[in-house]
């Protein structure tokens, strides 16, 4: 009886742990031991030992500039799907003061995630376009007499992008951290000679930090992870770290492949560490 | 998709007319007799045609089931991912419809066996492009890997090329063509003359180049060449230091904003040509004629330097034998007898059997893509729509012109995984 009950948990767990040892574990595994395979030229890999692949991605300055590149834009578009993100939330929860308002106009941010990412992703092509709708109003009111051309195929599109597919996933979290705040919570503040603004600082901030911990993660890993929108907005000619695996793969270079997919997954653990460090997300989950 | 069906069967009706007028010539081995393998059960046998996707199209694949009366299936793969499935699973593919360079990765890895050319019913009609290495007279380019250098096998089993003609081939000849820039006469506002017209400054802004790396080193070495900015010992196999030059030319053009985009797929280069986003670019014929058919004008711009050549071939998988085996010859012959010729041409491709391939075109058709005159009424798309009014001549003039001028051949080089590196580097930059 005794020995029964303890095994409980964990038959409990087993069907998780199972689906995760199955779809993450092996994969991953599978990945690393890889990573340390040889390349013969277009054939594929070849079983062995060999640091060489870390070695070429390390002293490759391009692979230094891809990581750059991508940090950049990781931080860009977190900076503003953060605002946006923030900003959104507090006017659902702290200004419709109907639930039935709040959650229909939630569901009206989830509107454009009922297609595509590609479609939302290309379709900003005709709108930025040399001969696209921001242009044709530009010049057609003589605001320009040519073309922007950095609309697209350019580090902005990319951006534009980024903040228009992964804003959702900043919303969401924060929206639901907010919505727990006790809104008695507010009047004290205020009752205690808070100004708005101070209430917001010092109330709102702080106990919205686990969705906006959350949020950055989300969208830090999306877009670390991303090759297909850089590649599309910018016209192929700006990469990230994933597109670099990507362009191995072309080859039939998987050994390098992965151990650039290794590093990737370091560098994303580390930035996940660190706000988990900032954050103790657990704690205010249960709170 | 219908209705050009139609119009193909109308075309193969006044290609019967015109045979028996006479005026096809060597169309002894046409779509007549198909299928020859008579066995009961070869209505059960489905042989897998793997390739890329501008050859590799599911109509050839429905009208090569219903003339060969056993089931031909397609399926697309780009590039690297044939060599993958050749190299780690090669029991999926029957027939590899493979590029020219790809045989020198297949043929040492043991994974075709070479096909009998006695069992090639239509072998001796095939292209010299392909058969002798020497066209209208000349030899062909031996720049790049020329279809002549990879044709020929010594064995069934060899792992390595035959230096002479032999009774075994690598592949049967398959769909090839000559490729050049594409331009929008509309916008480029002057003569294109020459690939250096690609690195102009007059198209700051307004070029694209393909960001694969062998064919895009080719097309930039064709215009550094042209601009006189480089001399190259051999563009078909550059030495590390030619292709060090080059890309870091492609990238300071690049930093100083020349290139609008690199593009990768077939769809992005129509966008960028049909938007207005450049006005000059890598391009392959297909894309030409799907801008085409949206209205927008489009040349495949001859230039003086001539063409960069390209060629598939059909490849059999060593695993076929028996009855499958048959069935593969079969489709492989059926493949060079007319109908397919005829198809391909419309999106700007050649047979290797040019002659059945005329015979499958209507006479205004064949003049259009095949014999360099004016088109005496509208040219259509293989899916009906139409590119080309009449009165327009193809660029490039005749099928003859054309390939007597093919300067280079995309190819796998010597120091490929150099440039792979290098090419990182420059759409990293």
């Amino acid at each position: 009886m005794n020995s029964r009950s303890s095994a409980l948990p964990y038959i409990q767990v087993s069907p998780l742990a199972l689906v995760l040892i199955l779809f993450f574990t092996i994969p991953v595994a599978l990945v690393l031991v890889v990573s340390f395979f040889r390349y013969q030229m277009l054939v594929g890999i070849v079983p062995d030992f060999t640091f060489k692949n870390y070695a070429d991605i390390l002293t490759n300055q391009t692979n230094w500039l891809l990581y750059w590149s991508t940090l950049k834009f990781a931080v860009i578009v977190l900076a503003i799907t953060g605002f946006i993100g923030f900003w959104v939330s507090y006017f659902l929860v702290f200004h419709i003061r109907n639930l039935v308002t709040a959650i229909a106009l939630f569901l009206v941010c989830t509107v454009p995630f009922w297609t595509s990412n590609i479609i939302r992703m290309i379709s900003w092509r005709p709108v930025l376009g040399r001969e696209g709708l921001v242009n044709q109003a530009l010049v057609g009111s003589g605001l320009t007499d040519q073309p922007v051309e950095w609309l697209l195929y350019s580090d902005f599109a990319v951006v534009v992008a980024y903040v228009h597919l992964f804003t959702l996933f900043m919303i969401v979290p924060i929206f639901n951290s907010m919505a727990r705040i006790d809104k008695s919570l507010l009047e004290a503040a205020m009752d205690a000679g808070a100004s708005r603004w101070g209430v917001i600082w010092n109330v709102v901030l702080p106990l919205s930090k686990t969705g906006i911990a959350l949020g950055t993660l989300f969208v830090v890993t999306l877009v670390m992870g991303d090759f297909s929108v850089v590649t599309v907005m910018s016209g192929g000619l700006s990469g990230s770290a994933a597109s670099a695996i990507f362009n191995d793969l072309q080859f039939l270079n998987y050994p390098r492949a992965a151990a650039n997919a290794v590093i990737l997954l370091i560098v994303v653990l580390l930035i996940a560490s660190a706000i988990f460090r900032l954050v103790d997300v657990r704690k205010e989950l249960v709170r | 998709m219908k209705k050009s069906a139609k119009t193909i069967g109308t075309g193969r009706v006044s290609r019967r007319s015109i045979l028996k007028g006479g005026a096809a010539v060597a169309g002894t081995t046409l779509v007549t007799g198909f299928p020859t393998v008579w066995a009961q059960n070869l209505k059960d046998i489905t042989l897998n045609h793997t390739g890329m996707s501008y050859s590799t199209l599911p109509d050839i694949a429905r009208q090569a089931s219903k003339d060969l009366g056993f089931k031909v299936e397609m399926s697309v793969v780009d590039h690297p991912g044939l060599i993958n499935r050749m190299i780690n699973d090669p029991k999926s593919i029957d027939v590899a419809d493979m590029e020219i360079w790809q045989t020198k990765i297949a043929v040492p890895q043991g994974v075709l066996q070479g096909v009998e050319i006695g069992k090639v019913k239509n072998w001796d009609q095939l292209t010299p492009l392909y058969t002798t290495g020497v066209f209208n007279g000349k030899e062909v380019s031996r720049e790049g890997d020329a279809p002549i250098e990879y044709i020929y096998l010594d064995a069934v089993d060899a792992k390595a090329f035959a230096s002479s003609q032999t009774e075994f081939a690598t592949f049967v000849p398959g769909v090839y063509n000559a490729d050049t820039l594409g331009i929008r006469p509309d916008l480029v506002g002057r003569d294109i003359t020459s690939w250096a017209d690609l690195i102009s400054p007059d198209f700051k802004g307004k070029a694209a180049i393909q960001n694969i790396p062998t064919n895009g080193i080719m097309d930039a070495m064709m215009a550094l060449e042209g601009a006189g900015e480089m001399t190259y010992g051999d563009k078909g196999n550059p030495t590390q230091d030619e292709i060090q030059q080059t890309i870091a030319r492609l990238i300071e053009l690049k930093r100083g904003g020349h290139w609008r985009a690199l593009w990768n797929t077939f769809d992005e280069s129509v966008n960028l040509m049909a938007g207005g986003e450049v006005v000059i670019q890598s391009m392959w014929s297909p894309a030409v004629t799907a801008v085409q058919t949206q209205n927008v004008p489009c040349v495949y711009q001859p230039l003086k330097e001539g063409y960069r050549g390209w060629g598939n071939g059909l490849a059999m998988l060593a695993h076929l034998d028996g009855l499958k085996r048959d069935a593969a010859y079969e489709y492989m012959t059926w493949y060079n007898s007319g109908w397919v010729g005829g198809f391909i041409a419309k999106q700007g491709y050649y047979s290797s059997n040019p002659a059945t391939a005329k015979a499958a075109l209507s006479e205004n058709e064949r003049g259009f893509f095949y014999e360099g005159k004016a088109a005496t009424a509208d040219i259509t798309s293989p899916t009906g729509q139409k590119t080309n009014s009449a009165g327009d001549v193809r660029d490039g003039g005749s099928y003859e012109d054309r390939f007597a001028n093919v300067a280079v051949w995309n190819n796998l080089m010597d120091e490929a995984e150099f440039l792979y590196s290098k090419w990182n580097e420059f759409s990293a930059a």
